[in-house]
């Protein structure tokens, strides 16, 4: 071994020690820091780490009395029932026919949206509409689909319209295909003007000059947000067209759960419906977590690989 | 300019045509729904009344709330929103404060930040969570609305890229003057974060106040449901059970489930405007960070 080498060793050690100590140094400077993060610690530990380890139950038979550690292991079983199983291969497609067709309506509905409202000139007009238009976004899916229900039954409202215009009654919610728009469209209602939000303010941060030069080279209103606008919405929209990708799985459980009905579930049930029925309700505990399971583990790749995506194109960081 | 063009005038006119259609469409059905709840029964159940009463009469709310079951859930959800939303901003903000140090400051910032964002990634699911609620004996306790949601890893981000937007030298001169982190914290960033923590609070208390699920499975004993739970029952479920007879006596159903779900959704009306000026700042500032 040569000097150098071991020289080289020793300052290496002399730096360790002196990050240690400056790294001691600052816990006992900063040990109220530690204390303000230990709370939240606790509690993501109990309330989010305890649930995972709980996942356990997938791979067995789990039976309330004999709890996690006496129940008996059956390794995959429960996976390869799923995957055999008619009903949930309905389900699956269920959720995907969900949540693609409310992915894109929910980025093209309020990119038009926004376009438009901000043409709008006069600005407590153009205020009163969008706060208007944020007061679905806010209200519990409980009480939507209590005004839904009653509005769309064939007694209500929108069916007592229809029929004095001459048309048929229909069965919004007891018909799968009527079901399924219902549910895609009630959606986008809700959220829509909550979406408007981003794209309005990435719009107050296009240049005034821009529409100035493009004015004076002659170009009218259309050719400007031809021209102007949309591109200088493409940014956010990639960001959040990529950020969305990570709920591909999520089609809604709060929104369907009030809304459906026996009639559709050949149509209606998603996966968290699937859960609680077959979960809790039947009682079939280890199906229940191992479908859960199945949709958190693509929920994660999916997840990490739309933020690796938003990252590569526009350096979004969530923090 | 272009707007004194003629064809954008025409534009413009179709547009505010359209824009007062679309807020149209958003309104209707809650004035539907008001107009039911203050209606007589007859007209109500045979479908005659669209937005304005017929039959005026307030007779669906007092009923409701002279129905103790309804009441008691009112005063569970009013104390659920309280108690929660008073505790996430406690650990919230303190999380928040700690994390937005850097990781000389926080010995370990970057294995907490992970740990945190790891549960926006990845959860146990619906079933290991209620085994858990039930192992920790929190069934039909109100502690199992509450302690559950307190840490959020949403709402910590969100006001960790908050903090960090302020300007640093505040906080070094206020560290310099001999200020601990904790006076740092109260004096100088709880007071420069008022519209954030005004955001964060509005979100907790919507939060808290439309969540009905957790009641309806934690839950068992009826008189401890909050009035989310008791609504879906009501409302979703159908079941009536829960009222009681004597409250559906002369009432037709739906003026009484129109009001029911009316002043369910009254507290939400009332934050959601006065708020949304925050809002929008708070969320713009989360969000379109770049």
């Amino acid at each position: 071994m040569n000097t150098r080498m071991w020289r080289n060793r020793k300052l290496h050690a002399g730096a360790r020690r002196r990050n240690r100590e400056t790294a001691l140094s600052s816990l006992r400077r900063n040990w109220v820091l530690h204390l303000m993060v230990w709370p939240a610690v606790i509690l993501f530990f109990i309330f989010s780490y305890l649930p995972m380890a709980g996942i356990v139950m997938a791979f067995q038979n789990f039976k309330p009395g004999l709890g996690f550690l006496n129940s008996p292991w059956v390794g995959l079983d429960q996976f390869r029932f799923l995957f055999g199983y008619d009903n949930f291969l309905k389900v699956l497609r269920n959720t995907l026919v969900f949540s693609l067709s409310k992915y894109v309506l929910n980025i093209l509905i309020p990119f038009g949206f926004a376009i438009l409202l901000n043409e709008v000139r006069n600005r407590r007009y153009k205020r009163t509409v969008q706060t208007i238009v944020y007061l679905p976004y806010f209200l519990s899916w409980v009480t939507l689909a209590g005004i839904l229900l009653d509005m769309l039954s064939t007694q209500g409202l929108v069916n007592t319209v229809m029929a004095r215009l001459g048309m048929e009654r229909i069965m919004f919610l007891g018909d799968g295909f009527w079901f399924r728009l219902t549910v895609i469209f009630s959606d986008v209602w809700k959220s829509f003007g909550f979406n408007t939000i981003l794209y309005l303010a990435a719009l107050t941060t296009v240049s005034p000059d821009l529409y100035e030069s493009a004015e004076i080279d002659g170009a009218n209103r259309f050719r400007q947000t031809l021209h102007i606008t949309i591109p200088s919405l493409v940014p956010i929209t990639v960001v959040v067209a990529t950020l969305a990708l990570g709920g591909l799985l999520n089609a809604n459980f709060d929104q369907v759960f009030n809304l459906y009905n026996p009639m559709v579930y050949e149509k209606a049930d998603i996966i968290d419906t699937f859960v609680y029925r077959i979960g809790l309700l039947s009682g079939k505990y280890s199906l229940g977590a191992a479908v859960g399971l199945f949709k958190s583990f693509i929920g994660l790749i999916l997840i990490t690989i739309s933020y690796r995506l938003a990252y590569r194109f526009t350096n979004y960081r969530i923090f | 300019m272009y707007y004194k063009t003629r064809g954008y005038r025409i534009f413009n006119a179709v547009n505010s045509i359209f824009m007062a259609a679309v807020g149209l469409l958003c309104l209707l059905p809650m004035l539907h729904l008001l107009a039911v709840s203050f209606s007589a029964s007859a007209p109500a159940n045979a479908g005659l009344v669209s937005f304005w009463p017929i039959g005026f009469n307030a007779e669906a709310y007092l009923r409701t709330f002279s129905s103790r079951l309804f009441v008691g859930a009112l005063t569970i959800s009013v104390l659920r929103a309280a108690v929660g939303t008073a505790m996430t901003m406690f650990i919230t903000l303190m999380a928040a404060y700690a994390l937005s140090k850097d990781e000389r400051t926080l010995v370990g910032r970057n294995v907490y930040i992970w740990f945190m964002i790891f549960t926006m990634l990845f959860s146990g699911g619906l079933i290991p969570s209620y085994m858990l609620i039930v192992k920790l004996g929190l069934i039909n306790r109100f502690w199992a609305l509450i302690l559950p949601t307190l840490a959020s890893a949403y709402n910590i981000i969100l006001m960790l890229n908050f903090f960090r937007s302020l300007p640093r030298e505040m906080e070094e001169a206020s560290l310099i003057d001999g200020a601990g982190h904790l006076a740092t914290f109260f004096r100088i960033y709880l007071p420069l974060s008022l519209p954030a923590i005004a955001t964060v609070s509005l979100f907790t208390i919507v939060f808290h106040w439309n969540s009905y699920f957790d009641g309806l499975i934690y839950i068992g004993d009826k008189n401890r449901l909050p009035l989310a739970s008791v609504l879906q029952t009501i409302i979703v479920q159908q079941d009536f059970r829960i009222v009681g007879p004597e409250v559906m006596a002369r009432l037709s159903q739906r003026t009484l489930k129109a009001a029911q779900i009316f002043i369910g959704a009254i507290p939400v009306l009332l934050v959601y405007p006065f708020l949304q000026r925050y809002f929008i700042s708070g969320i713009v500032l989360g969000a379109v960070k770049q």
